[in-house]
């Protein structure tokens, strides 16, 4: 007891310390990388399901999903990060995401290889994004952190479902 | 201590608006020959309500306004003054000079000020007696715009005259210095002895008071405004105020005095004041302010009030008893759920017949709910229909017409979205009907009819549907001349003979107008064609029916609701997708030699007679399907949209059912030529189709 007492003592104040700066990312795959988002704005994770096709629209945005009552598009993360296409298996996922846009929140799913972790980030361990030669561009990744050596990009999940905004006016 | 009190302001506007509207249709009913006690009544509760609510929230400039209303209704309702016609169109004037005034507060924009003293004098002048010299607001904005001081200056005249007989009261604007209270005076006493000479209200100014910390208890910080309404002279005021004397800055105002032409000493006390009181400096704005034409027509007006009442009626107002519905329904489907919850847990065969019953009564039980839910989203149509007596009223008496307006089947409930967007149509036909289709009363009399042309308005239900029917008994519509017209503008081929009702149609087209003489009531053409985009884009239609000499009838049918449609499902590949019912007309099967190419690019099919173009619905979504892949057999489904006749080539017709519609611009964008989307019986989701959308997407 008299041991443990100090150990725990730390263990709390580290906790403590870490609290201020600490973020939960939830981690995913796509292919051989490693993708974060912050968990506050994973709502859900489901498995993929059929999907509604929209006529007209970019390939990456997969269609539309009923979830529970509210129609929900689904975007493909690999296509919109051009990657080469897989098919889709049982275990392939869809991670539902809000984002918010002004005062309002949307929700939209995207379909990632799987799901990894829920990872710990110091925000002070948090690198900003070099221009590297990853296919996802710069704009969408918010910084890196590595973990357990290996390294998770953080992706800004306002500006990831934004671009669906911009998209609508290409068309 | 201090509340947020602009949690309630959207109460407050909606009851005051309530009660603008309460006191618009007492003075419409209200006949100067015979005056019904009850009526003004209700008027002077409406107002005086509107008063109080308005100095609680610290809106003074509402509140002194309608005290002057207030103030001539009373008398009107003691009997004290003889009921008018210009006073009550003075009145009526000043109904929409509050609301203006309301909705710009409530939009947080700055009052007009000029109009508001224009209407202020108007109503003073009346109060005043000078009634012959009134020129009415609501006639003529612009007239007064040009002799706004020379009334004004006739109203102090008889505040001076008053003086000591004033029936008005005064504004004090009470300025104690911070020793007040040091040199013994009390200002709860002065208020008390102001109160025995007349009715006090007093409204504190407490900005000034510092941090409780910082508070010294001996210092007054406070300021007052007091309107002292009674039968007072000012030398009676001053006598109270004589022992603060020097202790204070004291300015006493007649209150039907209007600040406007002040002369330069009395302003510059109000600047001192500017620094303590807010209210007061919007009131000081005026005299910089050189009248400007405001209001140039009431066209102005009645835009601004339309975007109100799209603005105010964001909450709504439920009947207890749809509500009380509403929880009974819930309580049935709970306690369906826990018999199927039984029955499920020990689930054996013989209890199939148990489940079957459980089932169907959860069936009916959902359908009421979702009935009883529909239902709060419903209000009576004379949201809508109350306006027009006032605007039939206005337009009549501009144009010199005698006019009954019939209102039939005011409690007709429809969907909140439908009552808010088919208000301007509605004014738009009924300006039509007063305008062109009413005669003057000579041409009636000539005609064998009855002096007083009469419009109804009526609404009933039919079958899913609201029809609301504009009726008047005027000169109804002259095909010939329509003819001619359309000919004249080449919209129409003089080959092709029209059947009435699409000579009637013409009215729809746009730049189409017969009238020989442009008004700012109608007539330039633009409008009828708005109209019917309007109807159809709320899932209607507008028909007319017109004789010659008799009448015209204008219906327009529209669904009773907005948030379910009736569909149509037709299947494109492997994708199902649902066609508005309302928009199709019919469907044919057809085989490949019923197409004919145009150009090489179109394709038309004919239908007794008539080419129709045709969208493939395949290519137009680029619907991928090795399922068959047959383009030489499918279904045409003839739409109409944008006016025209279209067809849409789909594999298969499906069924018919009543979709929710669910809007896909919540998560996601609006698609081009999908106008929503909905969840099918098996939990997947189905466009549904905008069909003029679809027309507008296959020209390009």
């Amino acid at each position: 007891m008299a041991q443990e007492s100090p150990n725990k003592e730390s263990e709390q104040s580290n906790y403590n310390k870490s609290l201020g700066n600490a973020v939960q990312y939830l981690s995913f795959a796509l292919g051989n990388e490693e993708y974060g988002v912050d968990i506050l704005r994973v709502q859900e994770i489901r498995s993929w399901e059929p999907v509604s096709r929209i006529p007209n629209v970019p390939s990456y945005e997969k269609g539309v999903v009923n979830l529970r009552g509210a129609i929900v598009p689904i975007i493909d993360l690999r296509e919109r990060f051009n990657f080469s296409r897989v098919e889709y298996t049982p275990l392939t996922v869809v991670v539902v995401l809000q984002a918010g846009d002004g005062n309002k929140t949307r929700i939209m799913g995207v379909v990632v290889d799987s799901v990894s972790d829920v990872i710990n980030v110091d925000k002070t361990e948090i690198q900003s994004a070099p221009d590297f030669g990853t296919k996802v561009s710069n704009e969408f990744i918010n910084g890196l952190v590595s973990v357990n050596e290996r390294m998770v990009m953080l992706l800004d999940v306002d500006k990831l479902l934004k671009l669906e905004d911009l998209g609508s006016d290409e068309n | 201590m201090s509340i947020d009190m602009s949690q309630f302001h959207q109460v407050f506007f909606e009851e005051c608006f309530e009660g603008l509207e309460a006191m618009e249709s007492g003075l419409l009913t209200l006949d100067v020959g015979d005056v019904d006690s009850e009526v003004i009544n209700t008027i002077f509760r409406a107002a005086h309500s509107i008063k109080g609510g308005s100095g609680t929230f610290g809106f003074t400039v509402v509140a002194e306004y309608t005290h002057i209303m207030e103030t001539l209704l009373d008398e009107m309702r003691d009997g004290r003054r003889q009921v008018t016609q210009p006073a009550v169109n003075v009145l009526l004037g000043s109904v929409d000079c509050l609301r203006e005034m309301l909705a710009s507060i409530q939009n947080e924009q700055d009052v007009d000020e000029v109009s508001v003293a224009q209407h202020k004098a108007a109503l003073e002048a009346v109060l005043n007696g000078v009634v012959s010299e009134v020129v009415v607001p609501v006639a003529a904005p612009k007239a007064i715009n040009e002799a706004p001081k020379v009334q004004v200056a006739a109203a102090e005249v008889t505040v001076q005259e008053d003086d000591d007989a004033g029936e008005q009261g005064w504004k004090i604007s009470f300025c104690p210095y911070l020793d007040l209270l040091k040199t013994g005076n009390d200002p709860v006493r002065l208020f008390r002895e102001l109160n025995e000479l007349g009715e006090l209200t007093a409204i504190v100014n407490a900005q000034d008071v510092p941090k409780f910390y910082e508070l010294d208890p001996e210092e007054c910080n406070l300021s007052w405004d007091l309107k002292l309404i009674g039968n007072v002279s000012s030398d009676e005021i001053k006598e109270i105020f004589s022992w603060v004397e020097g202790d204070c800055e004291l300015e006493i105002q007649p209150i039907a005095k209007p600040k406007v032409i002040k002369p330069g000493p009395v302003v510059e006390a109000v600047q001192v004041d500017v620094e303590i009181d807010e209210p007061i400096q919007v009131a000081v704005a005026e005299p910089e302010n050189t009248p400007k034409p405001a209001l140039d027509t009431k066209k102005d007006t009645e835009a601004e009030s339309s975007k109100t009442a799209v603005k105010a009626s964001s909450s709504i107002r439920v009947d207890t008893e749809k509500i009380d519905a509403l929880i009974n329904m819930v309580g049935e489907v709970v306690i369906t759920q826990s018999m199927l919850g039984l029955v499920g847990e020990n689930f054996t065969m013989d209890k199939v017949g148990q489940l079957k019953r459980g089932l169907a009564q959860l069936e009916r039980h959902t359908r009421d709910l979702q009935q009883s839910v529909m239902n709060i989203r419903m209000l009576p149509i004379s949201f809508v229909f109350s306006r027009f007596p006032r605007l039939v009223h206005d337009i009549s008496s501009k144009l010199n017409k005698k006019i009954t307006l019939k209102l039939v089947g005011e409690n007709t409930e429809v969907d909140k979205a439908v009552v808010e967007l088919i208000n301007d149509p509605l004014v738009h036909l009924i300006r039509n009907s007063l305008d062109h289709g009413i005669e003057m009363p000579e041409e009636r009399i000539a005609a064998g009819k009855p002096e007083t042309g009469t419009i109804e308005l009526k609404a009933y239900h039919r079958g899913g549907h609201i029809v609301i029917e504009i009726i008047d008994d005027g000169r109804g519509l002259n095909k010939d001349k329509l003819l001619a017209k359309a000919l004249e503008k080449g919209l129409i081929d003089e080959n092709i003979q029209l059947t009435e009702k699409q000579i009637y149609e013409l009215i729809f087209m746009p730049g189409f107008s017969t009238a020989e003489q442009l008004t700012d009531i109608s007539g330039r053409g633009v409008g009828m064609d708005v109209v019917r985009r309007n109807i159809q884009s709320l899932g209607g239609n507008i028909e007319i029916i017109s004789e010659l000499g008799k009448g015209t009838t204008i219906a327009i049918h529209l669904p009773l609701t907005l948030a379910i449609l009736d569909g149509q499902s037709v299947a494109v590949g492997d994708e199902i997708y649902i066609v508005p019912l309302v928009s199709i007309v019919e469907s044919i099967n057809i085989t490949e030699k019923m197409l004919n190419k145009v150009a090489g690019k179109g394709e038309t099919f004919r239908l007794r007679g008539e080419y129709l173009p045709i969208i493939r619905m395949r290519g137009i979504f680029n619907v991928q399907s090795n399922n068959k892949p047959k383009t030489s057999e499918g279904v045409i489904v003839v739409v109409e949209g944008q006016g025209a006749l279209c067809g849409f080539l789909v594999d298969e017709l499906l069924g018919q059912q009543q979709v929710v519609i669910k809007s896909l611009e919540a998560n996601y964008r609006r698609v081009e030529g999908v106008s929503g989307a909905t969840i099918l019986g098996d939990g997947s989701v189905a466009l549904i189709l905008d069909v003029p959308g679809l027309v507008r997407l296959s020209v390009r």
